[in-house]
């Protein structure tokens, strides 16, 4: 489906008709960077973006969230350490863990804001090589149940952008297997490990499959031209994989 | 706020004309102070003192450099002007790009700065450059970063590199704008004077563009961001008018320190009020700080401002009065607003948590004048402090060395004997260039910026260009280059300038762009030195010839001087930055073919000549004389209409200009990029040319390009060419099985090994 998109410029819907009445909602932290671009993802996968605010508090009847990547507050404490304290944080947790299960989507930053809200276990460390760093990265899809992957294969291999400093994904060991015990490695490192994450883990899953974080950016490669060596579409799946889930109502 | 200090007021300083002043401590010359006194009719305020030392500094005033620069502005026709929006004088230029876009683009030094605090010094150049981009109302959308550093090999050199490039990520990657290019070239020629340029690129429409100044007598002046604190304090003067000298180690301290999120949420928070039309003029603080925003608003409005300084935000609260107008603390702009939008004003600075404060009004009285607790400290003519400054018309002569230096010629000397000869030699010296420092693999540094935040990246390092989609429905964009060669400029500074700007033309051209418009940073040693202050005449006379004869005008720029260590000064390095235009950047041309392009013919366009002057071989085996490579606008001009019709009409599906390091070069970077190799034979080229394969791999020959066509374009494409009469020579065609660049009946080069030399040398040092 994705070497189908335009190049540039032509927003019509990617995906089903059916789908295109679907709103997700993307937060501005300051210092939120990629907001403008997970809108243009959302916009491309066939969904209207709504742009939320930190510091309000309406969800504004959003069907899912995309926390974006950036450094909220310059990441001078720990990343994501204030940004959970925003105001639109804490309905974002109580709506995503309700019984209508909210989708919600972190990456990079918004993966940091949801170790530190606790939606996700684990944390983020400065790489191991103390360097930013940004490439083409690969990634295996290890589990197409959540809200965020059905649109991939299991085991399928994706290729999206990385860029990040503080990347490096910690969890004790009993968090660890649990993780991997229940399923809940959404996506591995292929070839290469860019930042000494535990067990090649580049995201994962709750328990429920709604919420996922990652740290590589899938909102980078969902149009030809302007993603993974300017060519790859890969990231697009993550979007449309949220529609499928919006109106399948599958998990 | 009460203070420990005594206040110099204008009353006092009237009275006491006799006080002793640290003028000299300052930066200023006697001639200088003694011009003060002249025009204020007095003694100057230590505040006053403060203000006219810094804007009197050459980084602000261009005192040195004022009376050659009139000839980017000069050299200038109707042509050039019709689609500049704003030149020269303001915080950025600005060029018109059609569709109700404009764009601005600035490129400057951050050099003394960056060798004290590599970190914050090359953090802070990223800061201030953008601050300027913002200040024109645009959206900043790209950064782009040359640098130069000492010998790769040095001690030092590892100090300043980790630094510059890790303070350039950090701060330009917490904005979230991509790093789309830039230089590396490592010389010990700057090894105590490592070079640090920045350059920033903004886009808006027509209704946004904003200047700095002060208009509207009763409208207010804000000061907003971060506070004003002890940080940079003189660094303008202090550290960018004089040379270090290991005996005046005082004069090392005071590098800004940068807040990239402050930076973020200024951003964000300007364009806001841009957007609400809620300013009236804008100016962002950099070097000399309140002392220059609040002059150069104020002179370039009606004329008038009164200020009470206590009203600024302070971090420490013991600053003097003269240190809060010196101060060059970051991340802070001033705004004049009128007062039916004050309070919009400050319902913005809420949402986005911006301390403000307000300083004062605007005047129709031709003062600035500036208080303490309601008593006058400054009362100045605006003009006197920001535009009216020295002017020196400093002796230059041709250097007596220059001759002999032109004289030692690559080929007749030691260095250039027992030159590569056999296909073995030959694919040695390939492998030894593409390991070179200059000529390596630079994913080290560009790993370390993120190229991709926006979005709209369509090409970067180490493309030829950065490609920038301004707007996404249309696909309108922009293509820009930096080049320099300071050994070219060392032996011709008058050819070496105007070559920078065919080599920085070449690459956009390459990329698809017509170009359009130039900004330079002209980095050179001490203009009280004869020699230097040549090479910077030359450079700026050689510079400005090209800009006309090719029709792109100068839009702004910055001058860097006194890099110099002790009495040895840098090659003189005029970094010139080229923007061109894309009427949509989907047609882009990469530098290097894909696997899908097996059995694509491979062209070189233009002539090559024994260019071995200067090279990078002969850099490589420690040489450096003669002439540099011959200049041809005319052709330069014909090679780029030729890159970007083939582009727009579809023939080419990569390009790669010719520059540093010649074919060679090229070749290997283009089978690189993708990974996929070609097979060549210089034959026809040796033999049109009359030069052996040695020369055809090595000379650095300008106005010349290797492209792929596709088969089915051959034809259109060599017609093309032959009806713009350009050279054109078939050297084969691109073969995805080999995994390796053959040149016929010299050697067979496998791409691994290339790409493990190519990619081992900044890992090794670094």
């Amino acid at each position: 489906m994705s070497s189908e998109l335009p190049l540039i410029g032509d927003y019509s819907p990617a995906t089903g008709a059916a789908l295109s009445g679907a709103r997700i909602g993307v937060v501005t932290f300051p210092g939120t960077l990629d907001d403008r671009d997970a809108a243009r993802a959302v916009r491309l996968a066939g969904a209207e973006p709504v742009s939320l605010w930190h510091a309000d508090e309406s969800l504004q009847d959003v069907d899912a969230v995309i926390l974006p990547g950036g450094f909220s507050y310059g990441d001078y404490l720990r990343a994501g350490a204030i940004a959970r304290f925003a105001p639109m944080m804490s309905k974002i947790v109580d709506a995503a863990k309700s019984d209508a299960r909210l989708p919600v989507l972190g990456i990079c930053n918004g993966f940091q804001i949801l170790t530190e809200s606790h939606l996700l276990p684990g944390s983020m460390i400065k790489n191991d090589h103390l360097k930013f760093i940004c490439r083409d990265q690969v990634l295996r899809v290890e589990n197409n149940n959540t809200a965020w992957t059905t649109q991939y294969a299991a085991g399928q291999e994706i290729s999206i952008v990385l860029k990040n400093q503080d990347g490096q994904y910690i969890a004790d060991e009993k968090t660890l297997d649990a993780l991997e015990a229940e399923g809940r490695v959404a996506f591995r490192y292929v070839g290469w490990n860019p930042n000494g994450s535990r067990r090649d883990i580049a995201g994962i899953t709750n328990e429920a499959g709604n919420v996922v974080g990652l740290m590589p950016h899938p909102e980078h490669a969902v149009e030809a031209g302007y993603g993974p060596d300017h060519t790859g579409t890969d990231g697009l799946g993550m979007f449309a994989s949220v529609l499928t889930t919006l109106v399948g109502g599958t998990k | 706020m009460t203070q420990q200090f005594n206040i110099d007021t204008v009353e006092h300083a009237a009275t006491t004309p006799d006080t002793e002043l640290p003028w000299a401590e300052l930066g200023l010359k006697q001639n200088e102070f003694e011009e003060i006194v002249k025009v204020l009719g007095r003694r100057p305020t230590a505040a006053e003192l403060a203000m006219y030392s810094v804007m009197w500094s050459e980084h602000c005033s261009y005192k040195s450099s004022k009376n050659h620069l009139r000839q980017f502005g000069e050299k200038v026709t109707e042509e050039m002007k019709k689609d500049m929006l704003v030149g020269i004088g303001e915080n950025a230029g600005v060029t018109n790009l059609g569709d109700g876009w404009a764009v601005t683009f600035k490129i400057e030094s951050h050099n003394s700065p960056s060798f004290v605090e590599p970190y914050q010094g090359a953090a802070t150049g990223i800061g201030g450059i953008v601050r300027d981009i913002i200040s024109m109302g645009a959206r900043p959308v790209a950064v782009m970063d040359p640098l130069r550093f000492g010998a790769i090999d040095h001690p030092d050199t590892a100090r300043v590199m980790h630094g510059a490039v890790a303070g350039i990520g950090g701060y330009g990657n917490s904005l979230g704008l991509p790093n789309i290019g830039g230089e590396m070239v490592f010389d010990s020629v700057y090894q105590g004077n490592p070079l640090v340029n920045a350059l920033a690129v903004g886009v808006m429409r027509h209704e946004d563009i904003r200047l700095a100044n002060a208009s509207g007598k009763g409208n207010k002046v804000v000061l907003f961001g971060a506070r004003t604190g002890g940080d940079g304090i003189g660094g303008a003067s202090v550290l960018a008018s004089e040379s270090f000298d290991d005996t005046k180690p005082s004069k090392r301290p005071a590098v800004q320190v940068g807040d990239p999120f402050a930076e973020k949420v200024l951003i964000e928070c300007c364009l806001e009020l841009f957007k609400g039309s809620l300013v009236e003029g804008i100016q962002d603080l950099g070097a000399a700080g309140i002392s220059c925003a609040t002059s150069e608003l104020a002179s370039n409005g009606d004329g008038g401002m009164q200020v009470e300084l206590t009203s600024v935000l302070l971090r420490d609260p013991t600053l003097t009065p003269g240190e809060i107008l010196m101060s060059e603390s970051q991340e802070r702009m001033m705004a004049v607003v009128s007062p039916e939008n004050v309070e919009a004003f400050e319902a913005v600075m809420e949402k986005w948590a911006v301390e403000y404060s307000w300083l004062g009004e605007v005047t129709d009285t031709g003062r600035l004048i500036i208080t303490w607790n309601g008593e006058t400290i400054v009362d100045v003519d605006p003009r006197t402090v920001a535009h009216e400054g020295p002017v020196y018309d400093r002796p230059y002569a041709r250097p007596e060395w220059q001759d002999a230096l032109q004289a030692d010629t690559f080929r007749a000397s030691e260095a250039g004997a027992g030159l590569p000869a056999t296909g073995e030699e030959l694919k040695a010296a390939v492998l030894e260039l593409m390991a070179s420092p200059n000529m390596c693999d630079k994913s080290w540094i560009t790993n370390q910026y993120d190229r991709y935040v926006g979005g709209n990246t369509a090409l970067s390092a180490p493309d030829d260009a950065g490609v920038i989609r301004v707007d996404e429905e249309t696909g309108l964009g922009v293509a820009l280059s930096t080049d320099a060669n300071g050994r070219y400029a060392y032996l011709d500074p008058y050819t070496g300038a105007q070559l920078a700007l065919a080599e920085a033309y070449r690459n956009v051209a390459t990329s698809g762009a017509v170009p359009m418009a130039v900004s330079d940073c002209l980095n050179f040693g001490s203009p009280e030195d004869p020699d230097v202050m040549w090479q910077l005449a030359e450079a700026i006379r050689g510079l400005s010839d090209a800009c006309m004869e090719l029709g792109v005008p100068v839009t702004g720029g910055n001058v860097s001087l006194y890099n110099q260590t002790g009495s040895t000064p840098i090659h003189p390095s005029p970094v010139v930055a080229v923007l061109g235009k894309f009427d949509d950047v989907a047609r882009r041309t990469p530098s290097g073919w894909r696997n899908d392009a097996d059995g694509q013919a491979i062209y070189l366009l233009g002539t090559t000549r024994d260019e071995l002057d200067g090279s990078e071989f002969a850099n490589i085996r420690g040489h450096l004389g003669g002439l540099p490579p011959k200049l041809d606008l005319a052709a330069e001009n014909t090679l780029g209409a030729i890159l970007i019709n083939a582009s727009r009409d579809g023939m080419i599906d990569a390009a790669h200009d010719l520059s540093e390091g010649g074919l060679a070069a090229a070749l290997s970077e283009m089978a690189l990029r993708y990974g996929v190799g070609a097979r060549v034979a210089l034959d026809d080229l040796c033999e049109r040319d009359g030069v052996d394969a040695f020369t055809a791999l090595f000379s650095e020959s300008q106005a010349r390009a290797v492209v792929a066509v596709p088969r089915s374009e051959e034809v259109r494409f060599n017609d093309m060419a032959t009806a713009r009469q350009y050279p054109v020579v078939r050297l084969g065609v691109v073969d995805t099985e080999t995994s390796a660049l053959e040149v016929q009946g010299l050697f067979e080069l496998d791409l691994a090994e290339l790409r493990e030399a190519h990619e081992a040398t900044l890992p090794k040092y670094f």
